[in-house]
């Protein structure tokens, strides 16, 4: 499977990662290489095997609807890169909410 | 003349204390930006979500209600996108397995006949935070950064609640249908416990999907282009923005033009829809199971336990006043529709004491009508149920007449006087005294010789004429049937 430019700037696009034509270029092929392999592997007959969306042997492992402490704010937002009142603070964005 | 489609897809905060995969406070309301947050809810790496119980259950519990087939077993799925408010880069979901499916809610519809909405599915997924947009700031301001574009704050209180939404099928004709849907959902999750109903504190949130097509499109079943619209902060919003966009959507299509395929936000200041900044990026969520969850296997003895422990619900409810009071199903359905209308009619009911259709019959009429016209709901009334048995009870014993029973509603509704007291004040007792109504009809009979002779010569149908005006003279307060035992004697004697 051969991927286009066109898909390599729309998956950059949707990763929210800026490339240069170089970069897309480099992207493409490696990308197109992975996929390749995947065409490999469909060639193994797996019609009698079930899809699985979990290869680990646990099912329904649920906790306590119970509250436990939080971290302090000023720790929460000790990574931030900006912060405002308690907020963190990032460039402007419209849209929905 | 098109034919309206609409769906719904509504999110409900369900009712827990913790969040969905981490144990922060759910109590996320006025509590100070970023103070119920942890590594999990921020998305530090490495850490694992583990799913609350109680979430399932609720999720569950409104499932069954909706009479859906629940999953035996369910995945969790991750939507990815980018947001400030989503701090992971994706929402946990369900995709292609959801906790619920295939399910439905009656309502009634526009025909007046019950009618199914389809309830597609049911799933559980997780809340974002809360984003909020200041304005660029000033040219003295100290923060020097993006000062022309403003900034945006977020708090992750909200950020991993659970909400559990809910996807009809389009099966909803109108904007009273779909208004009529949303009441009886909202009623239902308040009788489970899973939801507040509060919609303007965002408990409640809804987005409609609408399309108009053609009888000849309708007759091939086809559909016309969809448009979403969002931003319904309110049950009003919702029928108000629904009648809108069939108003645009017609002017559009009678002028020859197409719909096109957007996304629509309710204006609540200019009343009308408006074209949301589309997203960048085309919607392309790239769901795929998420691997840090194990699949929700669960038991049909489970599912049939917590179908034994669903409460008495609206359909439920009706049947009972059916059978048990001797309701009319319409009537029935009325007053179940709302919890609190069902409950006031029973309190009502209670401390009546005679028959429950008598309360049905003034709740149903005389007190929406008031209702409607006032825009109040029955909570914010000024008085109690057992004020409007009292009213009833005045009327069975002839202190005062039905429609002045009427009118002392009305100034019950205004004022909140206890009913007695109004018809003291205003002296609205019945006229029953013979000897005073004799009088007044003896005046009446002696004023008008010319009717007197005409009806004793044959046209009985007089009769009505006179009482009308025996009612008038006593400003409506004689007691009707004895005003027609009179009358009649002194005329035919
Ligand atoms: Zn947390």
């Amino acid at each position: 499977m051969h991927l286009s430019t066109a898909d390599v700037e729309h998956i950059a696009e949707l990763a929210k990662l800026a490339l240069t034509l170089e970069e897309i270029e480099q992207y493409r092929r490696q990308l197109s290489d992975i996929l390749e392999h995947f065409e490999t592997l469909k060639q193994v007959d797996t019609s009698s095997v079930p899809p699985t969306a979990s290869v680990l042997p646990l099912r329904t492992v649920m906790r306590a609807d119970v509250v436990r402490p939080s971290l302090p704010t000023d720790d929460a937002l000790a990574n931030a890169p900006d912060r405002e009142d308690g907020f963190f603070r990032v460039r402007a964005v419209f849209g929905e909410e | 003349m098109y034919h309206v489609v609409i769906g719904m897809e509504l999110h409900a905060q369900l009712q827990t204390q913790s969040k969905m995969f981490c144990g922060c406070s759910a109590d996320y309301w006025a509590a100070p930006p970023n103070s119920h947050v942890c590594p999990v809810c921020l998305a530090m790496p490495g850490v694992l979500p583990v799913i609350n119980a109680k979430a399932v259950e609720q999720t569950v519990r409104a499932g069954l209600a909706l009479n859906c087939q629940i999953a035996p077993f369910s995945v969790f799925a991750r939507k990815n996108y980018h947001y400030p408010d989503l701090p992971k880069g994706y929402q946990i979901s369900q995709y292609e397995l959801p906790l619920c499916h295939d399910g439905w809610l009656l309502i009634e519809g526009e025909d007046g006949q019950p009618k199914r909405i389809g309830i597609r599915r049911a799933h559980l997924e997780e809340d974002t935070g809360k984003s909020i947009h200041v304005g660029p700031l000033g040219p003295g301001s100290e923060r020097a950064d993006h000062p022309t574009d403003g900034a945006t704050l977020i708090d992750l209180n909200r950020a991993g609640l659970p909400l559990l939404e809910i996807v009809t099928e389009a099966d909803m004709a109108s904007g009273e249908e779909a208004y009529r849907y949303l009441v009886k959902l909202r009623t239902i999750l308040r009788t489970l416990g899973v939801n507040s109903g509060d919609m303007e504190k965002g408990a409640m949130r809804c987005e409609v999907n609408l399309s108009l097509r053609t009888a000849e499109q309708a007759a091939a079943g086809q559909y016309g282009v969809k448009v979403e619209v969002k931003n319904l902060n309110s049950f009003k919003a919702v029928r108000d923005s629904i009648a809108y966009e069939i108003q645009r959507q017609t002017a559009v299509l009678d002028g020859g033009r197409a719909v096109r395929q957007v996304t629509m936000g309710w204006d609540e200041n200019r009343r009308c829809t408006v074209v949301q900044r589309g997203k960048e990026s085309s919607e392309d969520y790239r769901y795929f199971p998420e691997p840090d969850l194990p699949p929700l296997e669960l038991s049909r003895a489970w599912v049939e336990g917590v179908r034994a422990s669903l409460p008495e619900l609206p359909d439920a409810r009706a049947a009972r006043f059916v059978r048990d009071c001797g309701l009319t199903a319409r009537d029935a359905a009325l007053l179940t529709v709302e919890r609190a209308v069902a409950d006031w009619f029973e309190a009502a009911v209670a401390a009546y004491g005679g028959a429950p259709r008598e309360v049905a019959n003034w709740v149903t009429g005389q007190l929406f009508a008031l209702l409607k016209s006032e825009e109040g709901d029955i909570a914010s009334l000024p008085f109690q149920p057992a004020e409007l048995a009292d009213l009833i009870r005045l009327v069975d014993a002839g202190t005062i007449n039905r429609n002045t029973g009427k009118k002392v509603l009305e100034q019950m509704v205004a004022t909140g006087q206890p009913p007695a007291a109004i018809v003291e004040a205003q002296g609205l007792a019945q006229l029953s005294d013979e000897a005073d109504l004799v009088q007044v009809i003896d005046a009446l009979l002696a004023a008008n010789p010319g009717e007197v002779a005409k009806y004793r010569a044959g046209k009985t149908s007089l009769l009505g004429w006179f009482m009308g005006q025996v009612m008038k003279e006593t400003r409506g307060k004689a007691n009707p049937d004895l005003v027609r035992r009179l009358v009649t004697q002194r005329l035919d004697g």
